[in-house]
């Protein structure tokens, strides 16, 4: 008995271990591919520095000072993280079907605009917890519509999505400043146009011990959650179907327009949820400052992380510490704030390039596997 | 190196160390001009020709100051992203006073940061400043209707259509009381004269504005100014076709080499120079401060081209005045709906509280605010 069951088990093993290792040897190109990528664009950014006459390990040592090298420098490093992450899943859900989101910029501002409007009448009466989860609820619920749209707009219409939502951001911008310097300001505060205040007691705290505040933690359980949700569930191995080849979702009966929509609904919820905490944990209120752009580094930090909701949390803090150090550099290095920008530009174009390298390395491939 | 063995030499070392430290910790900001950093944060590029630039012309005078030392940072949006920057520059570089210098800065990132910061003092360039904020905040701003109301009185006088152009930003108080001033100077010369404005909503929309001045342009204008964040594209426009004009918070005077009458300018170096010296004699600095000709915080950009003899004299003398503290708001003074503001014969001080409350544009000024 002993023998009969041993041989079989053996050979399990033995099978399991050249699976772990063909494994090993496939996913090696998903860490192997973006770091020569990011030597590459580092290098490039070398030279960039080179021909201005600056010195490319002073940047670096700035970056590390400025963006990790310190306690301060972590918190600011996570502070500016924070509404990537959720800007960056805005992005990383509806590329898993294939669509390339570039609004989520809109969302994020409509969401914090919801939020701060639906405050207004409440502030008086409302306990904080109440408050802010009916805020939370707008933002998520108008970020949802707003990117949902877009969705809509291209199973049903046909309307390429990338430029729907581009486009209604500016709409977003516009209902924002109708709304802000018309029938919702606040005439406590003449010179910049805002919603009125929440109030400082009824504003989302920070982790104790530092100055984040709670929306990173949010923030990186929501990663978590859509990984589940695009990993390892039906819904998200249809989404997948779709994204690659939609004739064949199709034709198996997946419901492709339902997907679509659902997933961009998710995605303008998180970018909705970003504008939340951008109202009731750094504003307080609604005003232009809402738009600040974190929509459009959402993207490159979805498209560095390959849109999985898991690597968009270290992406996200790595971006995030350049930016914390951008102002270093600006100060010690006499550089211009765009230099970062330039840095950004470089590993989003370099990464891009590394994505059609998937696959034609045989290095990576198991063996008796063919191109 | 150990604590326990101490050689003449590590006690001397450290014995210096523990000195720097302490003129450094201890009495700190009130440290002498022989150790100051200086942060400045700007909301966008240095040389904008405008609001920018003239804080990046105050901080270039301050660099000049010995044992001054100024860090500064630009395209710093109001967001929590200046907050960052303004800790960066503390935790960093030991700043011990910033000055943020863009309007939305203030509520709630300077009164974060001073509350959070009570050894480091924080000045913000705008009216804004209250009793209940931080005692180590503060405002410091400048009346700069005062020299758009010398720039009107030259602008009145090199008028042929008697019509005046003005592209605003926003239609808020301090840009209604320069449109205001503006139209009161040129009346005072040329009774004739109308200010048409026309508001572009933002503080900075390059294409809107041209729009605005070429419109105004072809309503008849003959001279044009401004007030908006960077008045680079008004002017270039005003000169691209052919007419006259006054510039607005720097000097643009090299974009209009033809046109260029004068400007309305801050002159930040008075109040930066000015704070530094204060904490070089461990004098605690003013919460609050503003002022205009009379303690040379703003100033006319020097005459260019367009400006003829009679200009010149006319908006030297006004400017004279002013700075003696005659007022610019003489009535008989109605607003554009014809509501008297003034009698005849009555005057409002140039630093009257409510005119800091503008809600109105007068008569005389063509355009609406809605």
């Amino acid at each position: 008995m002993a023998e009969t069951t041993d041989t079989p088990g053996l050979m399990f093993r033995a099978e399991l271990l050249s699976e772990v290792r063909d494994q090993l040897r496939r996913s090696s190109e998903y860490i192997v591919i973006p770091i020569l990528a990011l030597l590459v664009s580092g290098l490039l950014f070398s030279l960039f520095l080179l021909t201005l006459g600056k010195s490319p390990a002073d940047f670096l040592s700035l970056v590390w000072r400025g963006g990790f090298g310190t306690s301060f420098s972590w918190q600011n490093t996570l502070v500016r993280a924070t509404p990537l992450i959720f800007t960056a899943l805005c992005v990383a859900i509806p590329a898993r079907l294939g669509l390339v989101i570039i609004g989520g910029e809109g969302a994020l501002v409509l969401g914090g605009f919801a939020s701060a409007a639906i405050a207004i009448p409440m502030v008086s009466w409302a306990p904080t917890y109440l408050l802010l989860g009916v805020m939370a609820l707008a933002g998520i619920l108008v970020g949802s519509l707003w990117i949902g749209a877009v969705g809509a707009l291209r199973h049903y219409r046909g309307v390429n999505e990338t430029i729907a939502s581009l486009l209604m951001f500016y709409i977003a911008v516009s209902i924002l400043n109708f709304f802000v310097e018309g029938a919702l300001r606040d005439p406590s505060d003449p010179n910049k146009p805002s919603t009125m205040p929440i109030g400082s007691d009824n504003m989302i705290g920070v982790i104790p011990g530092t100055d984040v505040h709670w929306g990173l933690i949010v923030g990186i359980a929501l990663c978590g959650i859509l990984f589940l949700l695009m990993n390892r569930t039906t819904f998200g191995f249809a989404a997948q179907i779709a994204g690659g080849n939609i004739r064949a979702a199709q034709a198996q009966g997946l419901p492709v327009g339902k997907l679509m929509v659902i997933s961009c609904a998710i995605a303008g919820a998180c970018a909705g949820l970003a504008g939340f905490f951008e109202v009731a944990a750094i504003h307080g209120k609604a005003n232009a400052s809402l738009i600040a752009g974190y929509g459009f580094t959402g993207i490159l930090v979805s498209f560095l992380a390959r849109h999985n909701p898991l690597v968009i949390i270290p992406v996200a803090i790595f971006l995030g510490g350049l930016a914390a150090s951008g102002g270093l550099i600006q100060r010690r290095m006499d550089l211009p704030d765009a230099t970062v920008l330039v840095l950004q530009g470089l590993l989003f174009i370099v990464i891009l390039v590394s994505e059609t390298f998937y696959g034609r390395f045989s290095i990576f491939r198991s063996k008796g596997e063919t191109a | 190196m150990s604590k326990f063995e101490i050689s003449r030499r590590s006690l001397l070392q450290s014995s210096a160390l523990g000195l720097a430290t302490l003129s450094t910790m201890g009495m700190s900001r009130l440290a002498h001009a022989s150790n100051l950093t200086v942060g400045i944060v700007y909301v966008g590029p240095r040389d904008d020709f405008g609001w920018n630039q003239a804080h990046a012309v105050g901080a270039a005078a301050l660099k000049d100051v010995p044992g001054v030392t100024v860090v500064e940072e630009e395209n710093v949006p109001e967001t929590i992203a200046v907050q960052k920057s303004m800790e960066s520059m503390i935790n960093l570089d030991g700043a011990q006073l910033i000055f943020a210098t863009s309007f939305g800065y203030y509520k709630p990132f300077v009164l974060d940061v001073a509350a959070k910061y009570p050894d480091v003092e924080f000045r913000h360039a705008a009216p804004l400043w209250t009793d209940s904020d931080p005692k180590n905040a503060g405002s410091y701003f400048g009346y700069l209707d005062q020299a758009h109301y010398v720039d009107g009185v030259a602008a009145g006088l090199s008028t042929n259509s008697n019509k005046l152009g003005f592209v605003a930003a926003k239609p808020i108080g301090t840009v209604l009381r320069n449109i205001n001033s503006f139209l009161l100077g040129a009346r005072k010369v040329n009774p004739e004269a109308t200010v048409q404005v026309i508001f572009t909503g933002e503080w900075s929309m390059p294409v809107r504005e041209a729009e605005a001045a070429n419109a105004l342009v072809d309503a008849g204008c003959d001279v044009l100014t401004c007030h908006v964040d960077g008045p680079k594209v008004v002017i270039e426009t005003a000169e691209s076709r052919g007419i006259k004009c006054c510039g607005h918070n720097a000097s643009q005077a090299p974009l209009a080499p033809n046109g260029f009458i004068t400007g309305a300018e801050y002159k930040w170096e008075t109040i930066y120079k000015g704070f530094a010296a204060n904490l070089a004699e461990d004098q605690a600095l003013p919460n609050f401060t503003g002022a205009g000709f009379d303690k040379d915080f703003v100033r006319n950009t020097p005459y260019g081209a367009g400006a003829s003899e009679a200009a010149i004299a006319a908006a030297d003398a006004a400017r004279a005045d002013v700075t003696a503290g005659k007022p610019i708001f003489v009535g008989p003074i109605n607003k554009q709906d014809s509501t008297p503001l003034l009698a005849a014969g009555a005057s409002l001080d140039n630093y009257e509280p409510s005119l800091d409350q503008t809600d109105y544009l007068i008569e005389g000024v063509v355009g609406s605010i809605t």
